[in-house]
């Protein structure tokens, strides 16, 4: 940095610069206002593309009742399978990532933490075969059984799905791609709980879990829970798994988890939808991804202000 | 925390000890003993109602760590048996995540298997209907385009990521910091509908081309590699650039010719990993690339095919009979499968075989 | 080759924060000296201002004038790369480049700088530099081995012959010696010994012994309180700093009082 000599020097001077630095600084500054241009083209473009829907007549949007009431169901799908994703991966990533930095023998750690990273290199695709071939099958005695002996709580109400294709399915599903970030970035906060305050712990006589209840989770909050939240705004835009694996009708809105039914997400919609989609048609489908692509921004924006938050706690310790 | 305020045994009625006094615990073999006897529970309880493999495990893994816990708290106290009761639950944890990963696995090379012939890799689906037909036009369509991805990305990424290390002051790089943030979580589907948004305007609503999809694929592709690249540059020590200024070299010569070559290693396992990511994207492809059942190598000339797009459409829409394309939909996710695999692989291998060797 | 340095009312600057003050010194060719001093009294950051170093760093910059043989290294129209081409510099622990091998290390001034040169005379050049580091009977057999291989001591000696080989006017050694051990030390004193004929030199130290065997004049840095600048408080030849020096804190430092 030859550069900003303050004003307040007497000899302050203009820095001197060859032309290579010049131009290798401005090419590589220039890559990084580029990244800003494509952002703000993804968000200008979208818009633009949205706009017609919002100003056509209503009943030219599919649907037949204007955009928002296109979008409102398939946002509520998104927001329900991308919570339920959440519910079941946070607990589950936590123990693992308990299991690797805490319990499991540290030569054996690297490569159980490589074993569950794998998990996050899977295609999406892939998952979606996976949840449609393996598991929905295996899941539809248990579906059957929840709608006869649960059948009063309105989660589980029914009609149970003959097919396993239903909102749980797609929520174990994202469960299962998303444990692996949340698991990650909860690893790396444990790894860094400073050993002083593990051993503190441990030398006023605590057990391995009052040592991880005293130390490890306080130290850790913030990670899982930004952690998690990196993993909900995964979940809110996952979209071939869900297409694959659910059975959606438009326009519904339930919460019963295990009948054929299900409201749609807005992803997986759009998957579905876009090929075969023209015209207006179109336009609507880009605004619900317009949708989309504010509230994981939102999402991510909070997760990473959780995380960044604690990275700056842990500089003081 | 009240438990640690008092370490000595609790309301233990034996007369104080003058000396640290052993507190009766459990032998090393109780462990397994109790889910040996678990294992002989379960299958008395599986021949009540169904046995077989996961009820068998599932009831094993229960009763033994219920009575694992039942017995120490009898005979170690309710501290340690509540700690043996949470490191049963972390290793239930851990064995419940692979489940997934074992049947996944297992499940797609089952499946996949049956069509892995010469012909899924030489032919393509042009006048295929039931058996027979190939992903080799969806094969080379997913190399050509990850290839124009990461012509497009890793120049952008690797010099994003040199502004940020090396340059980058103030505002400007707080900004971009944030904004790569941002762009990592963008969902694949968005990326594809920009690259859709951007191209109609050009080309008018309801195009289709190769290129477009690179440029969906690289919205995705740039904020990891600009990551994984700033944390690789970061890694290279500052001493070596003072050196290189130190003998009257330029910074921009000290960047290509010290930092760059001293992280050559992780910014190819960056590159590696960052195509791992994209190259099983079917999300963003299927709104800007589309699909075709001939063979088109030009990304700028309209439909191509690609193979997780292919995987897509002969699962959802495997044609009459339905099983061939069954087959090869899942074929073609076992090959997405070896290609990411690999990719993983090798971009361990580059970290352990070209990293710089330092004596220190 | 060997030019004078010489420098006149210096502040030196991290962003708003004044590190040293009011320097004014000249700094004799073809000797050693030394710059002695307790911790963060700024004795390092001095050195680094002289070869334009310091400003590398976000923020950090300099008043005043420092001049080698009458050339103002602070000029409008200089550009610091030039000037750390004519002033090399040493640094506290050895920093070979790890990824090239012993003979690139010592020619990597030329080849980093894309100047052309034979392949004979640049045999040379590394053949004599390595002379000069007193690292050619240790280093000939393997030139194309990796650095890193080297022990602390070598590689410190690969860094000298790296600095030389550019063959600049003035060798700045920031502690040179003070991650080696005592059998490497001596061997980097003799060394700058044998160097003060053809450059000047200027070494940063902790070791009041090192900087009384080795200097031909001493600078004795202090620092009044936190917060507060450096300042240079006795500038001497070495034996009458060691022996009789000006000012009370100079005696009270040397004579193990405070530091």
């Amino acid at each position: 940095m030859t550069s900003t000599t303050p004003s307040t020097g007497s000899t302050s001077r203009a820095p001197v610069r060859r032309l290579g630095d010049r131009l290798f600084a401005g090419t590589s500054r220039g890559a990084g206002i580029l990244i800003v241009l494509i952002l703000a083209g993804v968000a200008g473009f979208l818009i633009v593309q949205a706009a017609p829907a919002f100003t056509a007549p209503r009943a030219d949007v599919p649907g037949g009742h204007g955009v928002v009431a296109y979008i409102a169901p398939l946002l509520f799908g998104t927001a329900l399978a991308a919570v339920l994703a959440l519910l079941i991966a946070t607990p589950l990533a936590v123990g693992v990532a308990l299991f690797i930095t805490q319990f499991a023998p540290r030569r054996l750690a690297q490569g159980l933490g490589y074993l569950v990273d794998l998990l996050a290199a899977i295609p999406s695709i892939v998952y979606g075969f996976w949840g449609i071939a393996w598991l929905a099958p295996r899941l539809t005695p248990f579906y059957a059984w929840l709608a006869d002996h649960l059948g009063f709580i309105p989660l589980f109400a029914g009609p149970a799905s003959v097919t396993g294709k239903t909102m749980f399915t797609v929520g174990l599903v994202l469960g299962v791609m998303i444990l692996p970030i949340v698991s990650a970035i909860s690893r790396e906060v444990f790894l860094q709980v400073p050993s002083l305050h593990r051993e503190a712990a441990l030398a006023l006589g605590a057990t391995r879990w009052e040592m991880i209840r005293m130390a490890v989770l306080p130290y850790g909050r913030s990670g899982i829970i930004g952690g998690a939240m990196l993993g909900l705004g995964r979940a809110l835009g996952e979209t071939l798994a869900v297409a694959i694996v659910l059975s959606a009708s438009g326009g519904i809105v339930t919460f019963n988890l295990i009948s054929p039914d299900n409201p749609s997400t807005i992803a997986s919609n759009i998957a579905l939808q876009f090929p075969e989609s023209t015209g207006i048609g179109v336009n609507t489908l880009v605004a619900s991804g317009l949708a989309l692509f504010v509230l994981t921004l939102a999402v991510n924006v909070l997760a990473r202000a959780i995380v960044n938050r604690r990275s700056q706690f842990s500089g003081a310790n | 925390m009240s438990q640690t305020s008092a370490p000595q045994a609790p309301a233990a009625p034996s007369p104080p000890p003058t000396s640290v006094q052993p507190r009766p615990r459990l032998p090393r073999w109780a462990t397994a003993a109790a889910f040996a006897g678990a294992a002989v529970v379960a299958v008395l309880l599986g021949v009540l109602t169904a046995l077989n493999l996961v009820t068998f495990v599932l009831y094993t893994a229960v009763v033994g760590t219920l009575a694992l816990w039942a017995v120490s708290r009898r005979v170690e106290g309710r501290r340690k048996a509540k700690d043996r009761l949470v490191t049963s639950l972390v290793l239930g944890a851990f064995a419940v995540t692979l489940v997934p990963l074992l049947s996944l696995v297992y499940e797609v090379v089952r499946r996949g298997v049956a069509r892995l012939d010469g012909e899924f890799f030489n032919s393509s689906m042009v006048g295929i209907i039931g058996p027979g037909g190939g992903a080799y036009h969806a094969i080379l369509g997913t190399l050509i385009i990850t290839g124009l991805t990461v012509v497009m990305s890793v120049p952008i990424g690797l010099l994003t990521a040199v502004y940020l290390v090396e340059y980058g002051t103030g505002r400007l790089k707080r900004a971009i910091t944030f904004l790569v943030d941002v762009m990592t979580g963008i969902p694949s589907i968005v990326a594809g509908l920009f690259a859709y948004a951007l191209f109609a305007i050009f080309f008018g609503p309801g195009v289709r081309l190769g290129i477009a999809g690179a440029v969906a694929l690289s919205v995705l592709m740039i904020p990891v590699m600009v990551r994984s690249a700033e944390e690789v540059l970061k890694l290279v020590p500052n001493e070596l650039r003072e050196a290189a200024y130190a003998l009257g070299v330029p910074k921009w010569r000290t960047i290509v010719k010290v930092v760059i070559p001293t992280a050559i290693a992780g910014l190819g396992t960056s590159v590696t990993l960052a195509i791992a990511r994209v190259i099983g994207e079917t999300a963003p492809l299927l709104v800007t690339v589309g699909i075709t059942n001939a063979t088109n190598l030009d990304p700028f000339d309209g439909r191509m095919a690609t193979l997780p797009v292919f995987a897509y459409y002969q699962l959802t829409q495997p044609g009459v009979p339905p099983e061939f394309g069954i087959d090869r939909a899942w074929t073609a996710a076992l090959v997405l499968i070896m290609l990411v695999m690999g990719l993983n692989l090798l971009a361990r291998l580059i970290s352990h075989f070209f990293a710089p060797k330092t004596g220190r | 080759m060997a030019k004078r340095i010489d420098v006149s009312d210096l502040n030196i600057y991290y962003g708003d924060f004044l590190a040293v003050a009011d320097v004014n010194v000249s700094i004799e060719p073809r000797s050693v000296t030394a710059l002695i001093g307790p911790s963060g009294c700024g004795k390092s950051t001095f050195l680094r201002s002289l070869n334009r170093m310091h400003e590398v760093l976000p923020g950090a910059h300099v008043e005043g004038k420092v001049a080698m043989d009458g050339q103002d290294l602070y000029g409008p129209d200089v550009d610091p790369v030039d000037v750390r081409r004519q002033i090399g510099m040493v640094f506290q622990r050895p920093n070979p480049f790890p990824t090239m091998s012993i003979y690139d290390n010592v020619a990597a001034g030329i080849r980093l700088n894309a100047r052309k040169m034979k392949r004979t005379e640049l045999d040379d050049l590394v053949e004599r530099s390595l002379l000069g580091a007193n690292l050619w009977k240790e280093v000939k057999d393997r030139l194309n081995r990796p650095a890193s291989g080297l022990s602390g001591g070598q590689q410190q000696r690969l860094c000298i012959a790296r600095a030389i080989a550019v063959e600049p006017d003035v060798l700045l050694m920031d502690e040179p010696a003070s991650a080696l051990d005592p059998i490497s030390t001596l061997a980097i004193e003799d060394l700058m010994t044998e160097l003060k004929e053809r450059f000047t030199i200027v070494i940063v130290t902790h070791n009041m012994q090192q900087a009384a065997r080795v200097s031909e004049q001493t600078g004795f840095f202090n620092i009044a309180g936190p917060g507060q600048p450096g300042r240079l408080i006795e500038f001497n030849p070495t034996e009458k700093i060691f022996s009789n020096p000006d000012e009370k804190a100079t005696e009270d430092y040397i004579s193990g009082r405070f530091g």
